[in-house]
């Protein structure tokens, strides 16, 4: 399906691999036959225009919506009642549209969480994250105290992937970490979603704004109506004009 | 409902069941020991409260555990007027529904008004506190009760026994049976069922729904109360024990096994539970080498068995077994269509929104948004997700108003009316996610659309005198299924139909209120590509007509292909507006969509 | 009423209060966390001052039946469950706590001289009776239909109300016990007379209050059922099931219900359905609260408590009538503050 070459990146192994991914709301299919490639240390975009099908990929590959197709995660093939719960154990996080930060808790509470299956499973490395986490948002640590609902838009987005890093994730799904942000805001989270490659996480970045993630992702797929489009390494991506046509369509084609 | 069984009635002996149930019960007292008599009574009397249960909670979604309460109002109003003054028992039972009515009123309006679960808590507490009421005032009999309760003369002739009340009790139920059955099939009864639906979409249709609540709630308590009335002079004693609320959670029990959205059901149920109670009264002391009400250990496991695995009771069940008769011709055509809106004159102004602003605590939604629609054009709101779309369009329609702004509809201001209000004007919607009532018919989901074309209420419904306006609304709403090309799913239930019908549908349903402007969240989303294209061709006809159309659509090729004018938001706000090639070419819708270019 | 009377009943008000604010609170917390409105809270707090009475007797309690009964049936759901899904390791695990414990626990139980035990054994033993019996609940009944609207599961809570009262009939008979009280001492405020047991109640159930505020506010646990309250699909994405925080919630109702059974044991004959009421009293705190508020829940209630005492005085026979007539105004100011809104996305 690829008209572009990407064997540059074939050497490092596959954190995570979907084939013929399909998901239905009732008798509507959302998805039809997806397929998708993660490879270790990669940020993996999916853009395209909303209605899409793009929260609903992620929702999929959490296990929050019943899907068919092939998910291997970590080598390993999912079955189909794998739980969420299993799949954060396993190392992969989501951090929702909706954010889903718990609004009457302390910005510190809410990172806590974050670590609770790790504590959960016996690891109280809880503290040196938290460092680490307010080392890459300062800001988070400023508003520590704070309750999470009085946060402002950024920092609720910066509060949402914190809490998710506290994790320690193998995979971080981002969706549409831009939603409702100011650009300068935006700016700022992209630079740090592109600064967290350094850390070693695969990131899959689910995204309307399709210039920025193009501009720090490894490769990109564009979704529309429920399949992909289009896919490629970034820079071949962000010059194509067919991007554009899938936004805005094409007045009269029809 | 997937394989049907083996055993089945053929045809001939379903449409005979009613017959055959009614002749059984004619000679029944005749034939049957006295006890059966005397359990049958008491299955009607049980079936009759079940039947108010049936209205309340299965139909409207709401729930009630004390309605022992009103039956016990019932019983000692008859029985402390008939013993103490004397007055007559048929003057006494409209002196009870008077009063239960009063009651049913007073807590209605208090209750109804709260989410779901304060409700069935309410009436928790209310079967409690009249229960104690009952037992502790004194010219009520106190625990002790009322005895000599008079019998009930039927022209002079004296109800005694068990057997001749048999007749009254049942004529009773047919007569609840065919009330309730007539009013659901109606006008109110449609406006009723759609408070399942959320009162959402129900007001946006034009249904008052608080008004609906209270009419079924009123309806349930006054079939309580006749229950009660006839229990006291049936057996001519009264105390409180029978109106506790551990009777009204039976009651619903009743309801629910049976299988509360329909109205055999509430039958079935009283019949199973009236028999089974019986029997394991017998039983059950024996078994367990104690005397004691252990039945009721039976009873709660069976409700959370229900729950479990049939939550629509046993009587779909029971179903199965009769074979589905062919939907009934419900659609005749009459002599005279609903009579239909003056058309508005095309590039006539129709919609005019100044300064729309919908603040959500601190984050606002909708900020200064301004846009005009004039009769005979599409206008496509698009922008990015979380660009404050839809929540422009709820607060245009006035399902969730604005924070401020003006917005003028037909030159009216109407932003600080009801949704119902607006949508009586001529402005109707379809939802982003689908609201229809997934069980009933295509056909009864669009008649809620032509709600406030009639106007034959409550009481002539349940008394089925609004036949000829009932069939013209049927017609109206069939006539718009088919012009929306879903003639062949007429008597569907709308639920089995995929999704991207289902929000056809919501378009016949919105077309069936006659509007002139129609507001669309998201039409062509789900449907396929030749879908999508007939959907565009009813769009320009209904464009041709007149109608104004404000769609809000993420499918460009469909938008840009339709719309006469694009408005873009962004973060609340207008980005940009002008002929669809224009905003496709506008370098900040670009930027809008796909991020900014550094 | 002299002011002597007034202090007296204000004792028994406050003591009642406590015990209804103890079990609002359970109730807020069952409610928020799994959406059920947990109307079987009466009956753990019959099943707590029965079950003691029945140890003090020297008798084993009928609710040891209903825990093997119950242990049995999540047990052999859960093996079959783990054997579809060849979860073969999770087998000794679902048995050892299913089965075993229970089993265990009666032959202990069936192998001491139970009358002659202290009476903080006797407590805790019943503890360990009583409190397994919410989460084999919540397993057995509400995990199934997690998903379910507010009103099916409150209509299964009726049920399952219904359900154990009529055990509770089975097991303890109709008769009611009251057990011996705590401590006889008492203590003399001015002209007031402080008995000790009153004083018991209440600091028993402060101390409770606080261990549960510190439960929620200082443990990672107790945090995460608030965090589940707060936001089931953001819990969920951390990791934290909504049926362990189901189980949780309801172990953490059956113990505060039945220590409030045993709690009011001593001052209140204790029937097999006398739960129910006390239950609700607690609800009327709890709807005071809007059944999401803590501290208003327990205010509610130590109000229900004062409000019930007093009433008893003048009037006594409608005492539940006017606690439970309460509600009606609570729930018009409750219509008149809150507006209700649908989800609407």
């Amino acid at each position: 399906m690829s008209e572009y070459s990407n064997d540059t990146t074939a050497e490092k192994p596959l954190i995570l691999d979907v084939r013929d991914l399909s998901v239905s709301y009732g008798k509507v299919e959302a998805l039809h036959g997806l397929a998708l490639k993660i490879r270790a240390g990669e940020i993996v975009t999916v853009i395209g225009p909303n209605g899409a099908g793009k929260t609903t990929l992620l929702s999929a590959l959490m296990g929050l919506l019943p899907a068919r197709g092939e998910i291997v995660y970590l080598g390993q093939r999912q079955g189909s009642d794998r739980q969420v719960e299993q799949l954060v154990r396993q190392g992969m996080t989501l951090v929702p549209e909706k954010r889903e930060l718990f609004g009457e808790m302390s910005v510190e509470d809410n990172l806590l969480l974050g670590a609770f299956d790790r504590y959960r499973s016996g690891k109280r490395d809880h503290a040196d994250t938290m460092a680490e986490v307010f080392d890459i948002f300062p800001r988070l640590r400023e508003r520590r105290r704070q309750l999470a609902g009085t946060l402002s838009g950024g920092e609720r987005q910066m509060l949402a992937m914190g809490r998710a890093l506290m994790a320690r994730p193998k995979l971080l799904m981002l969706d549409e970490p831009s939603l409702g942000l100011a650009p300068l805001i935006i700016r700022e989270i992209f630079r740090i979603v592109g600064e967290l490659k350094k850390t070693g996480v695969s990131i899959l970045l689910v995204e309307q704004n399709a210039r920025a993630a193009l501009q720090i992702a490894d490769y990109g797929y564009v979704l529309e109506t429920g399949e992909v489009s289009l896919e490629g390494p970034s820079e071949a991506l962000s010059s194509d004009p067919r991007v554009i046509e899938s936004y805005l369509g094409l007045g009269g084609r029809h | 409902m997937s394989a049907s069984p083996r055993l089945q009635l053929s045809p001939a002996w379903v449409k005979a069941l009613p017959l055959i149930g009614i002749a059984l019960l004619a000679v029944a007292p005749l034939l049957l020991p006295e006890f059966t008599v005397t359990l049958l009574n008491y299955i009607g009397l049980y079936a009759i409260v079940a039947m108010g249960l049936v209205l309340l909670t299965g139909v409207g979604g709401l729930t009630s555990f004390g309605q022992a309460a009103f039956v016990g109002l019932g019983a000692y109003t008859t029985a402390t007027l008939t013993t103490t003054y004397g007055v007559s028992p048929w003057l006494t039972l409209l002196v009870g529904l008077a009063l239960t009515a009063l009651v049913a009123l007073a807590l209605g309006f208090i209750t109804l008004r709260l989410s779901g679960h304060y409700l069935p808590l309410g009436t928790i507490a209310w079967g409690i506190s009249l229960y104690y009421l009952f037992g502790n005032v004194e010219f009520l009999g106190g625990h002790t009760g009322i005895s000599g309760i008079p019998t009930l003369g039927v022209f002079g002739f004296e109800l005694h026994s068990g057997r001749e009340f048999f007749y009254l009790i049942w004529l009773a139920v047919l007569g609840v049976v065919v009330l309730t059955r007539n009013l659901l099939d109606s006008r109110s009864g449609r406006a009723i069922r759609a408070l399942k639906g959320g009162s959402l979409m129900a007001e946006a249709m034009g249904v008052n729904t608080p008004r609906a609540k209270i009419v079924i709630f009123t309806v349930a308590a006054l079939y309580a109360c006749l229950s009660g009335w006839l229990y006291a002079h049936l057996q001519r004693f009264v105390n409180p024990t029978p109106f506790s609320l551990t009777q009204g959670i039976e009651y619903l029990f009743m309801a629910v096994i049976g299988g509360v959205a329909h109205v055999w059901g509430a039958l079935l149920g009283a019949g199973l539970i009236t028999i089974l109670k019986q029997w394991l009264q017998d039983w059950l002391p024996q078994l367990l080498g104690q005397s004691g009400n252990f039945e009721i250990i039976f009873f709660g496991l069976m409700m959370i068995f229900i729950l479990h695995r049939s939550r629509d009771g046993l009587w779909p069940i029971l179903l199965r077994f009769v074979p589905q008769a062919p939907a009934a011709q419900r659609v005749t055509t009459v002599g005279q269509p609903l009579a239909r809106r003056p058309v508005v004159e095309r590039g006539q102004e129709l919609l005019s929104v100044r300064e729309a602003t919908k603040r959500f605590g601190g984050l606002v939604a909708n900020n200064q948004m301004s846009l005009d629609v004039r009769a005979g054009e599409v206008v496509a709101l698009i922008g990015p997700n979380g660009a404050g779309k839809s929540t422009l369009f709820n607060g245009i329609s006035g399902v969730d108003p604005l924070t401020s702004g003006e917005i003028t509809f037909r030159g009216e201001r109407v932003e600080r009316l009801p949704s119902r209000e607006i949508a009586r004007r001529g402005m109707s919607r379809t939802f982003q996610h689908v609201r229809l009532l997934s069980g009933m018919s295509v056909l009864d989901n669009v008649a809620i659309g032509a709600h406030l074309r009639g106007d034959r209420g409550y009481l002539p419904a349940a008394l089925h005198l609004e036949r000829d306006e009932e069939a013209r609304l049927l017609t109206e709403a069939a006539y718009q299924i088919e012009r929306c090309g879903l003639a062949e799913h007429l008597n569907d239930a709308a639920g089995s139909l995929p999704l991207g019908k289902q929000r056809i549908v919501e378009i016949a349903r919105a077309l069936a209120a006659d509007p002139c402007l129609l507001l669309l969240d998201e039409p062509a989303a789900g449907l396929r590509y030749f879908e999508k294209q007939a959907l565009a061709e009813l769009l320009r006809r209904l464009r041709d007509e007149g109608i104004g159309v404000l769609l809000v659509e993420h499918d460009m090729d469909f938008v840009m292909g339709l719309a006469d004018r694009v408005v873009v938001m962004e973060f609340g706000e207008k980005l940009a507006e002008g002929l669809p090639e224009d905003v496709q070419r506008n370098p900040a819708v670009l930027e809008a969509y796909l991020g900014g270019v550094e | 009423m002299d002011l002597q009377i007034a202090l007296l009943l204000g004792q028994d008000g406050i003591t009642n209060g406590a015990i209804y604010a103890l079990l609002s609170l359970a109730l807020v917390l069952v409610f928020t966390v799994t959406r059920v409105i947990f109307i079987p809270q009466g009956e753990f707090v019959a099943f707590g001052a029965l079950t003691l009475a029945s140890l003090q007797t020297g008798v084993l309690p009928g609710t040891l039946w209903l825990l093997i009964g119950l242990g049995a049936v999540a047990g052999l759901i859960d093996t079959v469950f783990a054997l579809r899904d060849r979860q073969l390791q999770r087998i000794p695990r679902i048995l050892g706590i299913n089965l075993a414990l229970p089993l265990a626990l009666a032959g202990l139980l069936a192998n001491i001289p139970l009358s002659s035990l202290g009476l903080p054994i006797q407590v805790l033993l019943t503890l360990a009776v009583v409190v397994p019996l919410g989460p084999l609940i919540y397993r057995l009944v509400f995990q199934p239909i997690a998903e379910a609207s507010v009103l099916v599961l409150l209509i299964v809570a009726v049920s399952v109300h219904v359900t154990l009262t009529g055990l509770g009939l089975f097991f303890f008979g109709a008769e009611g016990s009251r057990t011996p009280s705590f401590t006889d001492a008492s203590f003399e405020i001015g002209d007031a007379m402080i008995q000790g047991q009153t004083l018991l109640v209440v600091a028993a159930s402060l101390t409770l209050i606080v261990a549960l505020y510190l439960f929620f506010e200082r443990t990672l646990w107790g945090k995460a059922l608030r965090a589940t309250a707060m936001n089931r699909t953001g819990a969920r994405l951390m990791g934290i099931s909504a049926t362990m925080a189901g189980k949780l919630s309801f172990s953490v109702a059956a113990l505060i219900g039945a220590f409030s059974g045993i709690l009011i044991s001593p001052i209140t004959t204790i029937y097999y359905d006398s739960g129910f009421l006390i239950g609700l009293k607690g609800f009327v705190g709890a709807i005071v609260g809007g059944l999401g508020s803590y501290p208003l829940a327990a205010a509610g209630a130590v109000m229900v408590g004062l409000l019930e005492s007093y009433s008893s005085f003048w009037a006594s026979a409608f005492k539940e009538v006017i606690v439970f007539t309460l509600i009606i105004p609570v729930l018009v100011w409750r219509s008149l503050t809150t507006r209700h809104t649908e989800e609407e996305e």
